[in-house]
């Protein structure tokens, strides 16, 4: 009986996390210009699934295509630098001793909590003025290093045991090969959870590419589709949604492979 | 003494890209508040203190401000409260939880942007989803929920909790999961119910779980951007005109950088000591119940 109660609520939770999905996806089959459709007549007798190639492919001042690679372009070199930059450091944090190391590590930790709000100006001009603006380094260099993937890392590298270490060290081995054929394979699931972090974050960034890109070519597709709303918004509400599921698809592929990690990475950065 | 150089070298190019992107930034937004500065034709004129005496004198600031707090105020405790009735759900030793877990994150995982333009939607007049279901229901279906004045504000704080559900939700899941079951088993023989052991065992065990969550929550919430910018624009009648947003317009609409500068040190000022207020007041349970 309890466990029907159980199923029964997970089930409505479900449906009331999932209609708006749901809904979406009916509406934007509906021929292209055609009002909401109510309830009852939210399935079309014939989807209009050229509403997808409408978006993709026949915008010729969205390119929706240019944005998906902008976006996956980024994110990807984003996600490796992050990898490189920030394991290094956390191995540094986690296993070697230096004069402020703490102090250090703790200025990371406070960036992470409070830069936020007064950042977004200064690094704006500092772009400027480097000459980056409208380009993939503006998009780019600002996040290939992260203080939160640097604390998620060394937590994880300060879980692996330090006998490892010893016996490389014995073997003749220095701290740079620790690093990169001990703790760096042992760490893999940490490594990826990293990963699926900062492919979300990036990937679904919307205020910095906003701010760094202003021509048509460099915009990404969360700014795109924040463009094709105000061309297209309130106009032609299937096309719209046709692009907004669009948008959707990649991060939800990408999220049924990662989701183990993701869940985990939440896990790992909330225990102190 | 080599080993103590070489730890600078692992942390030497993390440590300059936080310098370059963080900190120096940081005390450069420091020197632009003292100044009126113009982001166009970058002249400025040094002005001392007086941004902050504008910021400070500066009602639809102050809106904005207030307006943060009530989302804050409002989707914080809500969406905690949510986060941990459904952890408790889905903490279950059941047939397919684990796809429950899955479907309930993918809100916080979608795009904001993409979010926010299908919950426009969700809140149409009449022809929206919850409309929709409300027309189904003979119940009023003629609200809009965006444009009205004394909706707007709850309609944020509603989808706010729809999207950080999944995410809370596996927090208070991992807290919940650290909780030795030897502590409800000595309530039990305490003679303590259901109810008594959540109150005297769940709640005070997750106390770090809960401090966790309410800090990056409440941070996240007075920074909310994207679903202002494409859902209400501040509107209507300024009603959901948050700080994160604000602050935007300052800078990018107005490019009034000194201004925007200032107001973005009174919203971190805020924010670190709401942050320093949370952690006193959780402290003892802190002190008292923390494992790690």
């Amino acid at each position: 009986m309890k466990k029907l109660l159980s199923y029964l609520t997970m089930t409505a939770l479900a449906l009331f996390l999932m209609a708006p999905f749901v809904w979406m996806i009916f509406v934007s089959l509906q021929p292209s210009k055609a009002p909401i459709p109510s309830l009852g007549q939210l399935v079309p007798e014939k989807p209009a699934w050229s509403n997808y190639r409408l978006v993709l492919v026949e915008q010729p001042d969205l390119p929706v295509l240019r944005f998906f690679f902008n976006s996956a372009f980024v994110t990807c070199s984003v996600v490796i630098g992050q990898l490189l930059i920030s394991s290094l450091a956390a191995y540094g944090f986690a296993r070697m001793k230096f004069a402020g190391r703490d102090l250090i590590f703790y200025v990371f930790l406070g960036s992470l909590m409070f830069s936020g709000p007064v950042t977004q100006l200064p690094v704006y001009l500092l772009v400027k003025s480097l000459g980056w603006l409208d380009t993939y380094a503006a998009l780019i260099v600002p996040g290939v290093s992260s203080a939160f993937s640097v604390f998620l890392l060394r937590q994880a590298f300060q879980s692996i045991p330090g006998e490892l270490d010893e016996a490389a060290r014995l073997d003749g081995a220095g701290d740079f090969r620790i690093y990169w054929k001990v703790v760096m394979p042992l760490s893999g699931a940490a490594l990826a959870t990293c990963s699926a972090f900062s492919f979300f974050a990036v990937w679904t960034d919307f205020f910095w590419p906003l701010l760094s890109t202003n021509s048509t070519t460099m915009r990404t597709l969360e700014v795109g589709l924040s463009v094709f709303k105000s061309s297209y918004g309130t106009t032609n509400w299937p096309l719209e949604m046709a692009a907004t599921v669009l948008v959707m698809i990649p991060l939800l592929v990408a999220f049924l492979f990662s989701q183990r990690y993701f869940t985990k990475g939440i896990m790992i950065g909330s225990i102190k | 003494m080599k080993k103590g150089k070489l730890g600078y070298l692992f942390i030497a190019p993390a440590t300059l890209h936080l310098l370059v992107f963080a900190i120096f930034p940081m005390a450069f937004s420091v020197f632009l508040s003292f100044y009126k500065w113009n982001l166009l034709t970058s002249e400025r004129t040094f002005l001392g203190l007086a941004n902050y005496a504008y910021a400070f004198g500066d009602p639809q600031f102050w809106n904005a401000m207030w307006n943060s707090t009530k989302y804050a105020l409002l989707s914080v405790p809500l969406g905690m409260a949510a986060g941990l009735l459904v952890a408790i759900l889905v903490n279950q030793k059941l047939k397919g939880v684990t796809i429950f877990r899955t479907l309930y994150y993918i809100p916080a995982i979608s795009s904001g942007v993409a979010i926010s333009i299908l919950w426009i939607y969700v809140y149409l007049p009449e022809t929206g989803l919850i409309n929709s279901v409300l027309g189904l229901l003979h119940i009023n279906n003629k609200t809009d929920f965006l444009k009205n004045e004394s909706m707007a504000m709850y309609a944020l704080v509603f989808m706010s909790i729809w999207v950080g559900l999944g995410p809370r939700m596996v927090l208070f899941l991992s807290g919940l999961i650290g909780i030795p079951p030897s502590l409800y088993e000595a309530a039990e023989l305490d003679g303590a119910g259901k109810l008594r052991s959540f109150w005297n065992v769940t709640l005070p065990m997750l106390a770090p779980t809960t401090f966790f969550v309410m800090v990056t929550s409440t941070i996240g919430a007075l920074q909310v951007f994207t679903p202002v910018y494409i859902m209400t624009q501040g509107g209507p009648n300024e009603t959901t005109d948050m700080v994160g947003y604000h602050i935007y317009v300052e800078a990018w609409s107005k490019f009034l950088i000194g201004i925007a500068s200032a107001k973005s040190f009174v919203l971190l000022a805020a924010i670190v000591a709401i942050s320093i207020f949370q952690f006193r007041i959780l402290k003892n349970q802190l002190e008292g119940y923390s494992t790690t």
